[in-house]
Parts: C-alpha cells; structure tokens; sequence
C-alpha cells in the first residue's frame, strides 16, 4: 500500500482533515466539560436587542409589491440610462438617439401600463 | 505556592504556575465587551477603543454585537426607566462568567438626572456591579483604570471556596428577576438580592 504513488496524497488528506476537526472537537468538548452554563428561560429566548421577540420569523409579505418593484425598476433604469445618454447627447449618430428614444418609449410603456392599472393611486 | 520560592524558581528559569492562575490570566486577558451605548459615555466607551486609547492593549477591543458571545457589559449613560428591563434582560441572556462596569455617575446613581421621574437610580439595584467609575462623563482613561481594576479582581478570584465567582457555584442562580413598568415606578423597585436597601416607592415624590 505505501508504495502505491497515491499514498502520500492519502496521509495529507487524513492530516488536512483532522486539521480541520480537531478544534472542532476540542471546542465541543471544552464546552461540554468545562463550560459554565447557567441557563435560565431569559437566556434561552431568542435575542431582540434586550426585548421580548413578538410572533414569528416566517411572516409572508404581499405578493403584490410586485408591482411596486416593477415601477422602481422602470425609474430607477431609466435614470441610470438617461444620464450617460444625456452627456454624450450632442456626440450621439442618429441610430443611436433612436435605439435610446425606442428603450425610453419602453419604459413609458411600463409606466404607462401602471397608470392604467390604478397601482399610482395609494392605497 | 509560596511567593518567594516561586519568584526564586523563576530566577533559575523555572515557570511555576497554578492551574487558577493560569485560568484567570486566560480570563482577564480576553473580556469581551458588549456593543451597546446608552447615553453620552458611550462616546468616550467608543473613543477608548479607538487608536489612541487603544484598548485592544488589553484584550478587549472586540466589542460583540450579541450578548451570547459578550463577557462585560459596560453600562455607559443614563439608564432611563423605560431602558432598564432590556438592559437587565440582556445581562440575563449573556454568558457567563460576566461582569458589569457601571460608566459614569448616571449608571451608578442616576446622577444629574436622578430627580427625573424617567431616570433609574444607579443600574446596581438590579444587577451586580463590579466596578463603577464616577464621572460626569469620566474620560477614557478612567475606563481603562476601571478596566484594569476588573483584571485585578478576576485575578484575584479563588476557584474554589467562598469568594469563588458564581458561574464555578451551582447553588448561585444566574437569573436577575427583569422589571417590569408598574403604576408609578418599575416592579420591583430593585432586586433584593443585589441591593439589600429598602426603596421606597409610591407617589411620595422623587426621590426612589
């Protein structure tokens, strides 16, 4: 076996592994005998900054703020856009003020659709 | 073991230590301090850990944002009435061993503000106090002075026997009863078993 060219990538990979789990070990067993726990109920809760968790983590949230997320994307890519699309205006061909006027006429689409939608009016 | 022969044995290149001496020199040198402010001693708490008072000189500059990993909890300001359960339930949820620095003379007596209705007077009525630095608000060289007296007192702490620090007793209880808001003050007006004084409470006037 320890002729095998294999065997001295064996040895390093059982040291790297016991590299990596002894301190787990130890840890593990430093806390367990030699740890001094104290619990109490206080202790054991979950911890909120001091105070008393109320009802729990796994709330759901609203499936419509879709929309809201829709109409943040429709603003905030057209401000990320407009402004390069601004500073290289008078340096633009005439294809490219196109392909800009096309992407922003999409955009007022979205915008457009949203209107119709009601979702501008809060609710 | 005897001083003098111990020095003695040191002499010849011979380290003679004890096993407590051992266990509170790993204590002392890495106390961890609980990241919270209360008021305006907490910016001088900020400033001692910064460069120039630097108090990672000692261990402690690694201020845990969660009370599981904390060692010290450093009361730094005025702990109002509405503060005090949640300061005194924090201290409940740390680990122990755990100790208390009360920063300034509010966390100690309420100070300027202790006639205010709102203001607790002095956060030992609800959980031990190991040691209080006055100061209105005390620099941070005070902090480290209180710091370092910490260090002396963990050193000094027998393992075993009457003075040994309660996480090593299993008959201490490691629970602080949490106030609640009462009527006219918080219930109970302070723990019986940290401050033995009887405190009046009512409508008497303000000075609980």
């Amino acid at each position: 076996m320890a002729s095998s060219p294999y065997f001295s990538l064996a040895v390093l990979f059982i040291a790297a592994l016991g590299f990596g789990l002894a301190p787990l070990g130890l840890a593990w067993l430093w806390a367990r005998m030699f740890s001094p726990p104290k619990p109490n109920a206080t202790k054991n809760a979950i911890y909120e900054c001091g105070l008393v968790s109320k009802g729990d983590a796994w709330v759901q949230f609203r499936s419509g703020y879709y929309l809201y997320a829709i109409i943040f994307l429709i603003f905030d890519v057209e401000a990320v856009f407009l402004l390069p699309f601004a500073v290289a205006f008078s340096g633009l061909s005439g294809a490219a003020c196109a392909a800009m006027l096309i992407f922003v006429l999409l955009l007022i689409e979205g915008l457009a659709w949203a209107w119709a939608k009601g979702i501008l009016t809060w609710a | 073991m005897d001083e003098h022969l111990k020095i003695e044995l040191g002499k010849q290149g011979i380290v003679v230590t004890t096993l407590q001496e051992l266990y509170n020199w790993g204590r002392r040198n890495s106390i961890w301090p609980m990241q919270f402010g209360l008021a305006c001693c907490a910016i001088e708490m900020i400033a001692t850990t910064m460069a120039r008072f630097d108090m990672a000189r000692f261990g402690a500059e690694v201020f845990r944002p969660s009370p599981r990993q904390a060692d010290l909890m450093i009361i730094s300001g005025t702990v109002t009435k509405k503060m005090a359960p949640q300061v005194v339930r924090l201290y409940n949820q740390m680990a122990e061993p755990r100790y208390v620095i009360a920063m300034g003379a509010c966390a100690i007596s309420g100070g300027p503000f202790k006639q205010g209705y709102n203001v607790l007077k002095g956060i030992d009525r609800y959980i031990p106090v190991d040691v209080h630095i006055p100061g209105c608000p005390p620099r941070p060289e005070a902090l480290l002075e209180a710091f370092m007296a910490l260090q002396k007192k963990i050193d000094a702490q027998p393992l075993t026997g009457a003075g040994r620090p309660r996480f090593l007793d299993s008959e201490a209880r490691g629970e602080f009863p949490i106030p609640v808001p009462g009527e006219h003050d918080l219930e109970p007006a302070s723990n019986r078993g940290v401050w033995p004084v009887e405190i009046e409470t009512g409508t008497k006037g303000p000075r609980d």
